[in-house]
């Protein structure tokens, strides 16, 4: 189609078009756009993680687990809360080493997270057989929380623990590899030995180590 | 105050009808229906679309399983008008009043354990249905040109029916919705390299928190059904266009110019 007048290389009626589809497009993106951006947005959201006191530390021993509940996610009751198995460290079967973290050693306990590694449900202590033991497909994990038998890929998770003014501390969780090395925290299902670790990266989303500058302080005791 | 010009306009008179005698008024309120129809119709010009829809030619041999599809979408209805009258009910709570209005609808609302067991069971016929109708469509060949983006449709309305069947198993509350959530999410997050940000989206953030529950209503009852929608609209669409295809053992009668042999 010649143009309407010499040397016009758009013809006015494609020019239309293209205004006019390309301001409808822009409008699609003003609102499609937000609106994704607002359902994704928790992908890249850390969310803040506070230490919690669970107990003094002479409630809990070397050779045997004691059951605690922990709040995951604050506001929601029992939805937000998980349990942990806490033990004191023994030196003479925990291998892994101990650490310092803003003048605090770091792990004096093995506070393990009752999450199966298979798929997520709630593992329970067997204390006759020493074994976390998964009602959902047979996991089976060792007295230090390695896989024994079963689907899970891997041991269970952790939660960071510190001792401070006569409480114990727990701090947010991580994950561990079969040598127990520290990752950080991976949801179940997803191997962190050879590629795993490659295969399912670090999120956005999960906490680091907080600051113990504002540790939550010891509940009032009456009469005490 | 005479009427504006335009308001006061009158229907020009049909020449077809001039002189006929009107009609009585019990007559007129018997053909009442017909005339609205005819009114709208005269709109619209909405009746050849729906003669195209209804009244097609289908052909010789067609039985009972072809009515699998039909069958599929009454249980999409029936889990759409039931779900809307669920929402007036329930409440995305995470705190637990989710769980107590599911509890308020099953033992206190009019019909409410009724409409709460209609859309329940209804979910696991609709998936019953598909099944079949897909397996109907596979064994007769129907999926073969010039069906294969009929099928193509299918298997996302498929995929899509599932993701109702997960999203809306949380939305009880209960301790075996909460279990079946945090496993069906995990094996989500099992994919490699998006899996754990895929897992962050569907929660919304990296563990079962405040507004998963909402998230997943939000998806259950309109993001997906929406999609849905459209898709089994354009689905029937395609239906209508191609129309049926014949059983496989119904042989096509051959033209004679196909048959006939020409010495060489």
């Amino acid at each position: 189609m010649p143009g309407a007048f010499e040397g016009e290389t758009v013809t006015r009626r494609r020019f239309m078009n293209v205004v006019a589809q390309g301001a409808g497009g822009i409008a699609a993106a003003a609102f499609t756009l937000p609106a994704l951006g607002f359902a994704l947005g928790p992908i890249f959201d850390r969310e803040p993680f506070q230490w919690q006191i669970i107990g003094k530390p002479e409630d809990f021993t070397q050779d045997a687990y004691t059951t605690k509940v922990l709040t995951i996610v604050e506001g929601i009751g029992e939805a937000g809360e998980s349990l942990t198995y806490v033990r004191k460290r023994d030196p003479a079967i925990d291998s892994e080493p101990l650490f310092e973290h803003e003048g605090y050693v770091l792990n004096n306990f093995v506070a393990l997270s009752s999450r199966c590694m298979h798929l997520g449900c709630p593992v329970r202590y067997v204390a006759a057989a020493e074994r976390f033991i998964c009602p959902c497909h047979g996991g089976v994990y060792n007295f230090r929380g390695e896989v024994a038998g079963g689907p899970p890929v891997r041991p269970l998770d952790r939660f960071y623990n510190l001792v401070h003014d006569g409480y114990l501390y727990l701090g947010p969780r991580y994950s561990v590899n079969s040598e127990l090395e520290r990752f950080s925290p991976r949801d179940p299902g997803e191997p962190l030995d050879g590629i795993g670790q490659y295969l399912y990266p670090a999120r956005f989303s999960t906490s680091v180590l907080p600051p113990t500058n504002n540790l939550p302080a010891p509940p009032v005791v009456p009469g005490g | 105050m005479p009427l504006p010009k335009l308001l006061g306009r009158t229907k020009p008179a049909d020449p077809d009808h001039v002189g006929e005698p009107q009609l009585a008024p019990i007559e007129a309120a018997t053909e009442a229906g017909l005339t609205v129809v005819d009114w709208i119709d005269e709109r619209t010009a909405l009746s050849p679309g729906v003669r195209w829809l209804m009244f097609r030619k289908v052909p010789k041999g067609i039985n009972w399983a072809y009515t699998l599809g039909s069958a599929t979408l009454f249980a999409f209805l029936n889990q759409a008008v039931t779900g809307v009258f669920l929402a007036m009910y329930y409440r995305p709570d995470v705190a637990g009043g989710a769980y107590e209005s599911i509890r308020n609808i099953n033992d206190n609302v009019f019909l409410g354990q009724f409409v709460h067991g209609m859309h329940k069971w209804g979910a696991s016929v609709m998936i019953i249905l598909i099944f079949m109708h897909m397996a109907r469509v596979f064994f007769f060949g129907a999926y073969k040109y010039p069906r294969e983006l009929t099928w193509i449709i299918g298997v996302v309305l498929l995929i899509l029916t599932m993701a109702m069947g997960f999203t809306g198993y949380l939305l009880p509350f209960d301790q075996r919705s909460y279990w079946a959530t945090i496993v069906g999410v995990n094996i989500n997050n099992t994919g490699p390299f998006i899996g754990p940000y895929m897992g962050d989206f569907l929660r919304a953030g990296p563990e079962f928190g405040a507004t998963t529950l909402s998230r997943f209503y939000a998806i259950h009852m309109l993001l997906i059904p929406g999609i849905m929608a459209a898709l089994i609209g354009f689905h029937l669409y395609l239906v209508t266009k191609l129309g049926i295809s014949s059983p496989p053992w119904v042989k096509a009668h051959e033209p004679e110019a196909v048959t006939e042999y020409v010495e060489v």
